[in-house]
């Protein structure tokens, strides 16, 4: 055997060129750099005095009832929707499905343009809902919410698609033999059954309602104590009040890692 | 308390046509080959597949009528389905899954469980109520789908493949306890497989499909004495013809012409055993009524014989010691000649 095969032998296990080791060194810097320059800028004495004053309260308060209440609606209408799509062959499914996860790809600010001529004052529906009713959307904690459930909606759907899909369907044929109906099929086997999914697009979901910031702050504007949830809350904070920003910041730095950790075996199985 | 059904509907490539009948307390057994429409039959039955044509009535009471539009969901059927790896909600316990089919009848949750728990019981699994699907072993697992499906006193069991799941130990072992268990159920009972040897040890009656349709019926003893179809003959082990009989002479379909013993006319079956088939390396003069030049091709050793397939004109299967095997060497293969004698065809109409 030659030196040559022998080297290549020893160092050849990985079968990828050294030198392919330095740009993934350089994206891995990219990415680690700015994160510790976020923990390394922390003031830690300060961050729980930091946590408690009344506008960072305010922010922590109104991000988490808006994005649970995106959340909920999601859940109220996204999770029928996941079921059309896996269940109900009917003509334009593709187009259907599309359609849902249009508004993932679709840069933030462009959804909150886009609702605010659906749901604004004299916006397609939003005329009818003020003239009819009085409501008005823009603006609103309701409209944050609304702007929320738009860019994290399709992360459910998609998730709880995917579940149904990959369901075993026989298991429902099973409980149609032992008498159940549609509903006790419903609530005793098909969601049981994809209860992984459906919290892991509940999770996707929440954490992407968390961190909007370009729909709400187009539909919802930028009103503290209304509308001003943790992201928008950090974006002025930074010209202001930098140690704020920082806490509010770390706070979703934070929430971002617990659900990588929960969602861990979904996202990176070890096989 | 009966099942009459005729079904028809195409499912893919399968075309099912199919007409049958299972008396309460019979336990008739479906045999065939994969891909006959056993599993198929079985979910038409249940309502799971709906019919294109045909008639589904249990107990007098319609349960599906293509024609008249007439159609009776599957959980409003009163039937008892199990599935062919049982398919226990891998959510619930051993106790829960019995009891899914009261529950889901509306019966409250203590009362539900207590017959459950019964259940559970009669076939030995009491001290595994609580157990999770994934810790039972496959007889076990068997054994909860049977009740799951009994619990809620169905009048028509239906069984697909249920020992397919199981390794061959744990099958024997399980057999029996089925028979034991499906003895003391007095519907009717529809059971589905394609091991010939649980067909034989199960059935009251039997009913071949092939190809969606039935080829053969009666008791095991019948459809093994006469079989009616190449499938039915290789589970059996004996060598079937098809042909044209005239007196005493059958003039095969697929070419040549057996000399049979009694007197038959029209179509028939001719069956010979191949222990009934003797080789050998010069053709005979003698008795044997049938001679038949071939070739030994392959040779199969089945328990303490030798099986020797010989080809030719007329293809037959023979049945011989291993001795006599390596004194002609048959092994080697070459020319050689069967001798069936005429009182060894068994002749039946096709």
């Amino acid at each position: 055997m030659t030196g040559t095969a022998r080297r290549r032998r020893a160092g050849g296990r990985s079968r990828i060129p050294a030198l392919l080791l330095v740009p993934a060194g350089l994206a891995l810097g990219f990415l680690a750099v700015p994160l510790a320059g976020l923990l390394a800028r922390t003031p830690w004495g300060s961050l729980g005095a930091e946590l408690a004053t009344p506008r960072v309260l305010e922010a922590l308060r109104l991000s988490l009832v808006c994005s649970l209440g995106a959340v909920a609606v999601s859940l109220l209408v996204g999770v029928p929707l996941a079921f059309v799509l896996a269940r109900v062959d009917f003509p334009g499914r593709n187009l259907v499905r599309a359609l849902t996860t249009l508004s993932m790809v679709l840069p933030p600010v462009v959804g909150g343009v886009a609702l605010l001529l659906a749901f604004g004052r004299r916006g397609l529906l939003g005329r009818w809902l003020d003239q009819a009713f009085g409501i008005t959307l823009p603006f609103t904690t309701a409209g944050a919410i609304l702007a929320e459930a738009f860019v994290a909606m399709p992360f459910l759907v998609i998730s709880t698609e995917a579940g149904l899909r990959a369901m075993d369907r026989r298991f429902e044929d099973a409980a149609a033999t032992l008498g159940a109906g549609r509903w006790t099929i419903l609530r005793r086997v098909t969601l049981p059954l994809i209860a992984p999914s459906l919290g892991a697009g509940v999770a996707l979901c929440w954490a992407r309602a968390l961190g909007e910031f370009g729909a709400t702050i187009t539909f919802a504007g930028n009103l503290p104590g209304v509308t001003q949830t943790m992201p928008l809350a950090v974006y002025i904070a930074l010209e202001t009040d930098l140690e704020a920003a920082i806490a509010l910041s770390l706070v979703l730095l934070v929430v971002s890692l617990a659900v990588l950790v929960a969602l861990r075996d979904r996202w990176f199985p070890t096989a | 308390m009966s099942l009459e059904a005729r079904v028809e509907l195409t499912l893919g490539k399968l075309h099912l046509d199919v007409d049958l009948a299972v008396a309460s307390g019979e336990l008739v057994v479906l045999l065939g080959p994969n891909g006959a429409g056993k599993t198929t039959l079985l979910r038409a039955l249940a309502g799971l597949v709906p019919l294109d044509r045909g008639r589904v009535v249990l107990d007098g009471r319609v349960l599906e009528d293509a024609e008249s539009g007439e159609w009776l969901a599957t959980e409003r059927r009163p039937i008892g389905f199990v599935f062919q790896d049982y398919l226990l909600f891998p959510h619930l316990s051993a106790l829960e899954n019995v009891a899914f089919g009261l529950r889901a009848r509306g019966v409250p949750r203590a009362e539900a469980r207590g017959l459950a728990g019964a259940w559970l019981e009669r076939v030995g699994l009491a001290d595994h109520a609580r157990s999770r699907p994934r810790a039972l072993s496959g007889g076990q697992a068997q054994r909860v789908a049977l009740a799951r499906a009994m619990v809620a006193d169905p009048r028509l069991l239906l069984l697909d493949e249920p020992l397919a799941a199981l390794d061959a130990a744990s099958r024997i072992e399980v057999r029996r306890d089925l028979r034991r268990h499906l003895a003391s159920f007095d519907g009717a009972r529809l059971l589905v497989t394609h091991d010939p040897l649980e067909a034989m040890t199960l059935a009251d009656r039997l009913i071949v499909l092939e190809e969606g349709k039935i080829t053969q019926t009666g008791t095991a003893a019948q459809v093994s004495a006469k079989p009616r179809s190449r499938y039915v003959a290789e589970l059996v082990g004996v060598n079937l013809f098809r042909g044209l009989a005239a007196g005493h002479t059958v003039r095969l379909a697929a070419g040549g012409t057996l000399v049979v013993a009694d007197d038959h006319h029209g179509e028939v079956f001719a069956a010979v055993h191949p222990h009934a088939v003797a080789l050998y390396r010069r053709a005979p003069e003698g008795t044997p009524r049938n001679v038949l030049a071939g070739t030994a091709d392959a040779l199969e050793v089945v328990g303490d014989r030798v099986r020797v397939r010989v080809t030719g004109p007329v293809p037959i299967v023979a049945e011989v010691t291993p001795a006599a095997a390596a004194e002609l060497r048959l092994a080697d293969g070459g020319p050689v000649w069967a001798a069936v004698k005429a009182t060894e065809v068994t002749v039946y109409p096709a």
